[in-house]
């Protein structure tokens, strides 16, 4: 059965940033380059956050944006093929809620794919993977 | 050693110009943090440097560390303190390590004075001179956040430091905020900033850190982890918070209330960590990499005072200290009285401790006539009074009279000017934190070249000498305090959180810097801690300090610590011995 990253919870996120950073290690580094999932303030901290990640959607507009067919549809979300990719950014505008990243060093989109590591190491229980229907 | 962490950053802010620098022998070396900063502020910072001038450098520094290990989540601040006339050195949390390092810089120095007031906007490799006349002079320093969040880019992954109006005008404690709600609190480097004419800082990044052994890098990190979020190390920032110590000091006669006229109140202070949590908790937040979320929002409800029906939801962050200088210093009983100061010094960019001993000292001369109405402009302050006190907040910040303009410089020029030296609390020009356990925290608190209580491990030590009902011969005491401090040289050069001590023992820290590609072990890193803290000491002593001559105010050895009055003979022979050590004149390699 397909699993999703789900944001579950959001008012128990601590902006620790544990997410972000589990993303990166993926890649064999540190820091947040090529992180899938940010998270930013809802209008100053004080008012909780809020936490962007693709949400798969069955008909993907970022999927449709891209010119070179690049993007895939994939068990859950989408999957990038880099060596198709042309750096055009046409994914990243595509995507209403702004979960499309973007690699500035490689010059790439980056896109979750629902492994659910950062859930993992979120403290509180904000993320998890949760099975999606027909998936 | 990745290639970004040696990077330093430059900022002239006379001629507007910006250069990046290689210092790879300082991150080496000396790992970061604290141990490059030392050596940067040394090398910048001339002898005999007006603090607020524009010879004096702001060094902000991270470690090898930063935005890589778990808590390895604040940022080093180094200058000449206008406060105490020697070393400034400051911890803050929020964003700013990881926005540093993630920008690819292991410091970023400011030096000169901007003719017209600016603030930096440091993104994607550029800095920028941006025009600060419209936010100089705001009311408050949250609404300067507010205004910066809007129009500077890097949401999500940058930090806004910038201070308020006290830090324009000098006050000599004033603060630099940091995300609103952490503080590059004490010993003035928010003046240092206005003297500057930099209202704040917008810094971001995102890039990435090559790791050399990834396997290892990650299998370190899952232990940390795991440790950090399970075990009960950790286990008392999480729940209450530091506001948790409030009780505890309290019902041990630790806590100074009234100016330490006493050391408890009669029963649980209403702003308790757990009273606080019951009735005010209204979020928790981490720094950036941090997993453990130890900074507690209160959330302050109030009506209008005019209008019916309408309130306003202030957000506060409360913590041990800021609760036991503008709380249990002022004999404050109300909670909702001690989160409505919180907030008034965070809106002018007060150090919250150093506001209250000065409101507590002001309130003690008051009554005992030293200064009277005609100093104070008519107000007459009183213990738990807040309205009152608040009022002095905003004169204190913009240097109303002489008599503020003094309060602005601290308790050592207050009792100089208008005498009640014996109460006046500081220590070496610093005034005194929320601990009254005894010897050892005194001694740490008079020897100390860091910001507060997180200085030292005294206070620990005097509780844990309390719980044994041992005494230390003076020596041993010094030795003991000396040796933890070396350590903890180790961790700010990291740059790792000190509530993480428990965590990060010496040969775990040799083993975070292996996978980095650094070889280090625990012998090394020892001496290392040693090496780090001479050199502040040694920039100390060059600005003119003496630990021989260094004055203890009366009231801090007459009123009884829980383990009775402290000695003073005692103090005098531990600081011999504490100065022998730092001097570097006992034998010890360092």
């Amino acid at each position: 059965m397909a699993k999703r990253l789900s944001v579950v919870d959001v008012e128990r996120c601590v902006d620790c940033l544990l997410c972000a950073q589990a993303c990166a290690r993926r890649f064999g580094e540190g820091g947040l380059a090529r992180s899938a999932i940010a998270v930013r303030s809802a209008g100053g901290v004080e008012r909780g956050f809020v936490v962007v990640v693709c949400r798969a959607c069955a008909d993907p507009p970022c999927l449709h944006a891209c010119p070179v067919g690049a993007i895939e549809k994939a068990p859950v979300g989408v999957r990038v093929v880099l060596d198709r990719c042309i750096g055009c950014k046409a994914c990243v505008g595509a995507c209403t809620i702004g979960a499309v990243g973007w690699d500035e060093g490689g010059g790439k989109p980056v896109i979750c794919v629902h492994c659910g590591l950062c859930a993992r190491f979120c403290p509180y229980g904000v993320l998890a993977l949760e099975e999606v229907e027909g998936g | 050693m990745d290639r970004f962490l040696p990077r330093v950053l430059r900022v002239d802010l006379t001629r507007k110009r910006s250069w990046v620098e290689e210092r790879p022998d300082l991150f080496r070396d000396r790992i970061g943090g604290t141990g490059a900063a030392i050596e940067l502020l040394h090398e910048l910072c001339p002898a005999g440097a007006d603090p607020l001038g524009p010879e004096n450098p702001i060094v902000f520094a991270v470690g090898a560390l930063s935005a890589l290990y778990p808590l390895a989540s604040k940022t080093v601040a180094l200058f000449k303190s206008p406060h105490t006339g020697n070393l400034g050195e400051s911890h803050c949390g929020g964003r700013t390590a990881f926005a540093l390092r993630l920008a690819g810089y292991g410091a970023l120095v400011v030096e000169g004075r901007s003719d017209v007031p600016v603030y930096l906007s440091i993104h994607d490799g550029g800095v920028r001179f941006r025009d600060a006349r419209t936010l100089w002079g705001m009311g408050s320093s949250v609404t300067v956040g507010r205004i910066l969040r809007d129009v500077e880019p890097g949401s999500g992954y940058r930090t806004i430091l910038r201070i308020g109006r006290a830090g324009e005008r000098g006050v000599t404690y004033a603060a630099a905020i940091a995300e609103t709600y952490r503080h590059f609190g004490r010993l003035g480097l928010g003046a240092v900033f206005g003297s500057k004419n930099l209202k704040a800082i917008v810094l971001s990044g995102k890039g990435a850190i090559p790791v050399a052994e990834m396997g290892r890098y990650q299998k370190l990190y899952r232990g940390l982890h795991e440790r950090a979020v399970r075990s009960d190390l950790m286990k008392k920032y999480h729940e209450l918070g530091t506001a948790q110590n409030v009780g505890p000091l309290n019902e041990m006669g630790a806590l100074p209330v009234r100016n330490l006229q006493a050391t408890r109140y009669s029963e649980e202070p209403a702003f308790s960590g757990e009273r606080l949590a019951q009735g005010y908790l209204g979020r928790r937040l981490a720094c950036a990499g941090c997993p453990v979320a130890c900074i507690h929002l209160a959330a302050l409800r109030e009506p209008h005072p005019e209008e019916p029906y309408f309130y306003k939801t202030t957000f506060v962050s409360y913590d041990h200290e800021p609760l036991y200088a503008l709380g249990a210093m002022l004999g404050v009983e109300e909670a909702a009285g001690v989160l409505k100061m919180i907030d008034a010094v965070g809106h002018v960019g007060l150090d919250a401790m150093t506001a209250g001993v000065v409101l507590a000292w002001a309130t003690e001369a008051f009554d005992r006539g030293l200064i009277t109405e005609r100093e104070t402009g008519g107000l007459r302050p009183r213990w738990g009074d807040v309205a009152v006190y608040g009022e002095m907040v905003r004169r204190i910040a913009d240097r109303e009279s002489e008599f503020y303009r003094i309060l602005g410089e601290g308790v050592r020029a207050a009792a100089e000017r208008y005498g009640g030296a014996e109460f006046a609390l500081h220590l070496g020009g610093n005034e005194m934190p929320g601990y009254h356990t005894g010897p050892g925290a005194l001694l740490t608190y008079l020897s100390g070249a860091r910001h507060s209580h997180l200085d030292s491990a005294g206070y620990a030590v005097d509780q844990d000498l309390l719980r044994r009902g041992e005494e230390l011969a003076p020596a041993d005491l010094a030795r003991r305090l000396v040796e933890e401090e070396a350590r903890r040289q180790v961790l700010s050069s990291l740059v790792v959180c000190f509530f993480a001590r428990g965590l990060y023992d010496l040969p775990t820290v040799a083993a975070c810097l292996g996978a980095l590609g650094d070889d280090w072990d625990e012998g090394r890193l020892r001496n290392l801690g040693a090496e780090v803290l001479r050199r502040k000491h040694a920039f100390k002593v060059r600005e003119g300090f003496d630990l021989g001559t260094v004055s203890i105010p009366e009231r801090a050895v007459t009123t009884p610590a829980p383990g009775g009055a402290v000695d003073e003979r005692y103090l005098r022979r531990a600081l011999a011995e504490m100065e022998r050590w730092l001097e570097g004149d006992d034998g010890m390699e360092g």
